[in-house]
């Protein structure tokens, strides 16, 4: 982490849905570089947490801030354009547009993604470019998501469940793409349910249970107390 | 049936058509982006043909007249969009319905108020007022053509718009999922505005348009949003294709029927009740049109394609 303090800073953050409390104080960090996960069960709240800090869900109380901004109670456009890339869960690509009008919509257009590095990361996308993204199989909208996000040229990645779902083989090349772009030096904050796989790509991890941080801490670390967090991480 | 009449009238069909159009997209595109029903959008069209008529007398010029009143149409879209319609996103849709129905009483009645009950005079302008002659020595009115010319070149440059521009792109990821557009970093509430605004200069320019034509009267824009709400379910919410279509078909189906219904159902029904069905049948018509159309295609002829309402 440098000296500037971390990038993003979530603390205390608590969140509803009308009645329901689902986050009671959620306090975690990425830093510059740093590939963090959010671990936990269904249900315990990783999503929500995701569109707290993306501004999508107000939340009730607790702050949100990002490289010095102060992102808490805003619209969500400006933590996208703060560099807060979004690959949400369910994916969520625009089924009407083809997709190169998926990448393209809403690029940045000023830093170093381009369609063609999008392509070159995704090849199957340059194949599929004038497909509408609806005709797409499973696995090719999650490599479109993902592409998507990067074209804003994020400063960190925020993914939600991006394996869900898909066969093997897509996973594994989702997973090689995580990894090359963390070598790249791209934070990201991944929430996934394949340890396996996230400890070969993440510096830290966090574990969420009903709207709370249980236990945070190294890949070593996980795995030495990998017992007694199997009953939260319910793997 | 007499060849001449019938493409008079399918002239006639077209003309409606394309002002249907110009009404229908902007009704289409805020409703299948912001999921808002704008029932002031007929109101915007007569602001139109007004300020059209008050600036052509003014400067004595159609375009020139023409040229002020469709900014003056958007400003007026814009202000309503701040004072009253962006508090209603989001909202149920009757009380989307109630408030602008509410915004149609206003304004109705403040156009009373500025230009007085009787309708305005707006004369066709001189470059246009003669008749041109189609084959076999039919004339047709030279405005009436410059109106479809014009509305097939505004229909156009619209599709060129939405279908290849950045905005476009756009418009059309936010009728699908405007809150991932957001999260993409879009400010959804200037798109809205924006699309809003491109409404009003649309229903705006189609009143301008029709004004020489047609009575200039603060009810003027009553009947033509009914038609236009015809077409969009026909062509399909949120479609701009699907309005041309809509609009086209309603426009010449309309035309057509009062037309030559009556005669038609003189070859199986005696004269005398042909007189009586043939009108009550032909003012069915487009409503018949649409149920046909849902019960064979229940999102409309052409689809927003993917939209999630
Ligand atoms: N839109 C909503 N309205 C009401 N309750 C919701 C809504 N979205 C989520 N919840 C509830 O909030 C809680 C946390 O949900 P959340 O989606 O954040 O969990 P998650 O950890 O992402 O789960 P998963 O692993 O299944 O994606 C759950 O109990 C869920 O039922
Ligand atoms: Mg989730």
């Amino acid at each position: 982490m440098g000296t500037a303090g971390p990038m993003l800073e979530v603390s205390g953050l608590q969140a509803s849905y009308g009645a329901g409390q689902v986050l009671f104080g959620v306090d975690l960090r990425v830093g510059e570089g740093e590939v963090v996960t959010l671990l936990g069960r269904n249900g315990m709240g990783k999503t929500t947490t995701v569109n707290a800090i993306m501004g999508l869900l107000a939340p009730k109380a607790g702050r949100v801030a990002f490289c010095g901004r102060e992102l808490t109670g805003r619209p969500a456009h400006e933590a996208a354009r703060a560099g807060l890339g979004l690959v949400p869960e369910g994916r969520q690509i625009f089924p009407n547009l083809t997709v190169r009008e998926n990448l393209v919509a809403t690029a940045d257009g000023r830093g170093a993604w381009t369609l063609s590095r999008v392509f070159d990361l995704f090849p199957r996308l340059r194949e599929r470019q004038d497909q509408m993204g609806g005709s797409l199989s499973g696995g090719e909208q999650q490599m479109l998501a993902i592409g998507r996000a990067l074209m804003t040229n994020p400063r960190l990645l925020l993914l939600d469940e991006a394996t869900e779902g898909l066969a093997p083989l897509i996973r594994k090349e989702i997973w090689q793409v995580l990894l090359s772009l963390k070598r790249a030096g791209q934070s990201i904050l991944v929430i996934d349910k394949n340890l396996k796989a996230l400890k070969r790509i993440a510096d830290r991890h966090y574990v969420l249970e009903k709207g709370r941080i249980v236990w945070q801490g190294s890949g070593a670390e996980l795995e030495a107390e990998r017992e007694r967090l199997e009953r939260h991480l319910g793997v | 049936m007499d060849p001449i009449l019938l493409a008079v009238q399918t002239l006639n069909g077209l003309q409606l058509g394309v002002l249907l159009f110009l009404v229908a997209a902007g009704l289409t595109l805020v409703f299948g982006i912001m999921d808002f029903i704008n029932l002031a959008h007929g109101v915007q069209y007569m602001i139109g043909a007004y300020f059209a008529a008050t600036f052509t007398a003014v400067t004595g010029s159609f375009l020139l007249g023409a040229a002020l009143a469709l900014p003056a149409a958007v400003l007026v879209g814009v202000a309503l969009e701040r004072v009253v319609f962006r508090h209603f996103y989001g909202r149920d849709h009757l009380d989307q319905v109630l408030a602008t129905f509410g915004v149609i009483f206003f304004l109705t009645e403040l156009v009373r108020v500025i230009w007085g009950p009787t309708p305005l005079s707006f004369p066709v302008p001189a470059w246009a007022s003669h008749s041109v002659t189609l084959f076999g020595g039919a004339t047709y009115p030279a405005y009436r053509l410059f109106i479809i010319g014009g509305g097939l070149a505004v229909a156009a440059g619209l599709y060129a718009l939405v279908a290849r521009t950045r905005f476009g792109m756009l418009v059309r990821a936010g009728a699908s999922n405007p809150r991932m557009l957001q999260a993409l970093g879009t400010d959804i509430k200037r798109l809205f505005l924006l699309v809003f605004a491109l409404g009003a200069m649309l229903a705006g320019f189609a009143g301008l348009m029709a004004g020489p034509i047609l009575s200039v009267e603060p009810s003027m824009g009553d009947n033509l949003l009914i038609l236009a709400f015809v077409v969009i379910v026909i062509g399909g919410l949120g479609s701009i294709q699907g309005a041309f279509l809509g609009a086209l078909l309603v426009g010449l189906v309309d035309t057509l029927g009062r037309s030559f219904l009556t005669d038609a159902v003189k070859l199986v029904l005696p004269a005398s009740a042909a007189v009586d069905v043939g009108p009550a049948l032909s003012s069915m018509l487009i409503y018949v049109l649409m149920a046909a159309v849902l019960i064979v295609s229940p999102t409309g002829l052409l689809p927003a394609k993917g939209a999630t309402r």
